[in-house]
């Protein structure tokens, strides 16, 4: 017997996954499920995922629950991942928002962030155009399903090998110290983020408005009808001007929500579509 | 194409960098040390040089102090990739002009991630 057609519990642990998470499992990851999840159920005492998916059953929320959908998860990152994008971002979008926002607040959401690399690079970014950001109040909010990556994000600390991928060493030299063989982040940049545990199905921790928000590598595995919900939740934290970037290969067309590519913004989203929201052509042309 | 200099006295770290290198379309050449580098930039200037830093006869930062005095018309980027992993050496090679530093054990992404850094891929 194999473990697809076998072992029921496997697909029933993939359908709890999905219904929680959003994320489909294709064959083969569900192949690694069992493996994946050797470590949880023997944590918990739990001798087979029979068992696994029962006691998931009568306690759908708690720390058990957290575990396993962690251990299913897909949580690759990096600092700067996608460079291209981060130079459009740190060229273009950002010294755009500095020029139109009205309040000199800017708020930045990374949504679906895992350990934080993501929010950080941001951080690093608004910390190299420094006189740009004289005066305002910067915030970088990141988010996650999983408690366990929030808590690495938080703590900011980080293995030689994440350090590595994709950071310009003299950010290296810049904002992190060595701690033992990793590498903390500087207070400095931790001053600008904070994390959250959030669900992008249901958010409850969220509020307010975003200038800028970055949903990358999140929705892909989402099928077309809960990317269209998760879409329509970021959109009502969005202004018409507000500007989406989805990882690449995402994209919202077919998902029946608001958000249109930017006019202004190559690899953008935003529920405006023409570009900058009409208040914003009057401070631009002022 | 663009070509990288491996410089490494291992030949073990050389075959692994070239695998990678040449995965991502770079034309490889190695160097076994220092001299053997400066000898192979003289004569045709690569790139990018991927330079270790304990090596026999010429360190990789007595080649890249050289490389620099002898202001030869070109000047490759250089990635240091090496075991010393502590500040004191990734400050010493910034400051004498690498443009990164990657320390060893290192992966395809990362090489990949540096390169795309300094302009290369
Ligand atoms: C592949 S990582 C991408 C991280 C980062 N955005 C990047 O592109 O480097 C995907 C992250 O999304 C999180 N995630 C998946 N489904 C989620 C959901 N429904 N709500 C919030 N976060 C979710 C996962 O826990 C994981 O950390």
């Amino acid at each position: 017997m194999t473990a697809l057609s076998g072992d029921s519990s496997v697909r029933a642990i993939a359908d709890f996954f999905e219904q929680r998470t959003g994320q489909h499992l294709g064959e083969s990851r569900m192949w690694r499920i069992e493996t994946v999840l050797r470590d949880v159920m023997r944590k918990h005492g739990l001798g087979d995922l029979h068992a696994l998916h029962a006691r998931l059953q009568r306690d759908p929320y708690g720390e058990l629950a957290a575990g396993t959908i962690h251990c299913i998860m897909n949580h690759e990152s990096s600092f700067f991942r996608d460079l291209n994008v981060f130079e459009s971002i740190e060229k273009q979008i950002l010294p755009h928002l500095n020029r139109t926002l009205p309040e000199k607040l800017l708020r930045i959401w990374c949504a679906g962030c895992s350990t934080g690399q993501e929010a950080y690079s941001l951080a690093i970014v608004l910390k190299r155009q420094e006189h740009l950001w004289k005066d305002w109040r910067v915030s970088i909010l990141g988010t996650d399903i999983s408690p366990f990556s929030i808590e690495k994000a938080q703590a900011g600390v980080f293995q030689q090998m994440d350090v590595q991928r994709g950071l310009p060493i003299a950010d290296l030299l810049r904002w992190f110290e060595p701690n033992g063989d990793q590498w903390r982040i500087a207070q400095d940049l931790r001053a600008l983020t904070s994390f959250k545990v959030d669900n992008i199905l249901d958010h409850h921790a969220i509020t307010g408005k975003f200038d800028l928000i970055l949903c990358r590598n999140v929705l892909l595995y989402f099928s077309p009808e809960l990317r269209a919900h998760a879409l329509s939740r970021i959109a009502r934290l969005s202004r018409p001007d507000t500007l989406l970037i989805l990882g690449a290969g995402e994209t919202t067309i077919g998902t029946g929500t608001q958000f249109v590519p930017s006019g202004a913004f190559r690899g953008a989203y935003d529920i405006g579509g023409a570009g900058p929201a009409p208040h914003m052509l009057d401070r631009l042309a002022g | 194409m663009k070509n990288c200099l491996v410089v490494d006295d291992s030949k073990v770290i050389r075959k692994v960098a070239r695998h990678i290198l040449e995965s991502l379309d770079l034309v490889v050449d190695e160097a076994v040390d220092g001299r053997e580098a400066l000898t192979h930039c003289e004569a045709t200037m690569p790139d990018v040089v991927l330079l270790d830093w304990n090596m026999p006869h010429m360190t990789g930062l007595e080649f890249l102090n050289e490389l620099t005095r002898r202001k030869l018309p070109q000047h490759p980027k250089i990635i240091f990739c090496t075991t010393e992993n502590g500040l004191g050496h990734i400050r010493a090679a910034v400051e004498a002009g690498a443009d990164e530093y990657v320390m060893k054990p290192f992966d395809r992404e990362t090489l990949e991630s540096k390169l795309q850094l300094v302009g290369i891929l």
